[in-house]
């Protein structure tokens, strides 16, 4: 189960590599903040990411046939910690990697050392609510990805604007 | 140019004084009792392990401060602390499985410590990998402070999650609250070995530096004479 979690995340990044490729150029152009643009892009795909995962939860649900009704609110709240996590440092790399000689190659081999901690201790954390251990187990890993979340947004947002300045 | 030279020096007695350090680990210091001779390793692993974390930081302080000032000179350092980090990464990795076959019976596990220093490892390699990809100057310094400044926070997640994790790895006994948990003249072997460590990435910094600094020099004048 957990496993497959890890699977259906990685298998979103692998779409938002694709999301983000064009129109930055045209976008500079325009009179608003360099941060808004990034907000605006993260929020665009984390939009394209959960729209995936709402498809992609019931399903693995279905299929493995998993109680997940009586865990719901612990594990949306995982679910969009992690996910949060690595679109935002996603977002921002992929800015910086579209105007590198190897873009798509170059973003996996950023990102992997800043997606693959969130997202282990979201698939351990999932591990344990689905087998029903008590909520207390998991707070200090819902606390370190709410953390992890706060640090690389407040991050990308102050750094975006490097990236794209002529 | 001097500080090549300096830095030369400074790897060269680094060095010698690690050779020192290992006589005085294997003669001097007594054996552990459970570990055996395997514990000896410890002397290089942990210096190496501390200063492959610390070069990150490093990296991502300078990386902050050149977004700031645009010095030329901080993006040097930092590049040039990044290889060092990645040497010592390396060092952290290949001396880890040496230990861990007679110890735990296998060269490697999905252990979360082990696998949190291949990220770290892979985080360098990919500070290193963006700085080749970017052509720019300008744009590559300013890309690799980006990378830098976001690798220097992962560091403490990196490193907070062994506690968070079942892990196979001992836990610190040296870096932890409260007093070290360690015979004194291992800890003073232990101590001269973080010290030469600390020497050998100094010696290997300057070194990469003057390089660089030469290299831009050459590619320079290679400019100013094909005009």
């Amino acid at each position: 189960m957990t496993f497959t979690f890890a699977a259906i995340l990685a298998m979103n990044r692998a779409f938002q590599l694709e999301l983000e490729n064009q129109a930055l150029d045209g976008l500079l152009l325009a009179p608003i903040e360099r941060s808004s643009i990034y907000l605006g892009k993260l929020i665009a795909n984390l939009v394209f990411v959960t729209g995936v995962e709402l498809i992609g939860v019931p399903l693995l649900a279905l299929f493995f046939n998993v109680r997940v009704l009586p865990y719901l609110g612990p594990l949306l709240a995982l679910i969009a910690l992690a996910t949060i996590g690595f679109v935002a440092v996603g977002t921002l790399f992929s800015a910086m990697t579209t105007r590198t000689r190897f873009a798509e190659l170059l973003l996996p081999v950023l990102l992997l050392p800043f997606m693959i901690p969130p997202l282990s201790w979201a698939v351990l954390a999932t591990g344990r609510l689905l087998a029903g251990r008590p909520l207390s187990e998991i707070v200090g890993w819902l606390n370190m990805l709410a953390v992890y979340d706060i640090v690389f947004v407040t991050l990308a947002v102050f750094l975006f604007p490097a990236t794209v300045n002529e | 140019m001097r500080m090549l030279q300096v830095g030369r020096w400074l790897t060269a007695i680094g060095l010698v004084l690690l050779a020192g350090v290992y006589v005085r680990a294997l003669s001097y210091t007594p054996v552990e009792q459970t570990q055996g001779l395997a514990q000896k390793i410890f002397y290089l692993h942990v210096p190496a392990a501390i200063w492959a974390e610390t070069a990150m930081i490093l990296v991502g302080l300078a990386s902050v401060f050149y977004l700031f000032t645009k010095d030329p000179r901080l993006d040097r350092f930092a590049a040039a602390s990044a290889e060092v980090g990645t040497i010592f990464c390396v060092i952290v990795l290949t001396t880890g499985p040496i230990w861990g076959k007679p110890i735990w019976g296998t060269w490697w596990t999905w252990d979360a410590r082990l696998t949190f220093t291949l990220f770290l490892f892979l985080l360098y390699v990919g500070y290193l990998l963006l700085r080749g990809a970017v052509p720019d100057p300008a744009m590559r310094a300013r890309y690799a402070a980006v990378l830098g400044i976001c690798g220097m926070c992962e560091v403490p997640f990196i490193h907070l999650s062994v506690y968070m994790f079942p892990t196979l790895h001992p836990m610190p006994i040296v870096l932890q609250p409260g007093r070290p948990k360690l015979p004194g003249s291992m800890l003073t072997t232990w101590l001269l070995s973080l010290g030469v460590f600390t020497l050998l990435y100094v010696g290997f910094v300057v070194q990469r530096y003057a390089l660089s600094y030469l290299r831009e020099q050459l590619e320079a004048a290679g400019e100013v004479g094909h005009a």
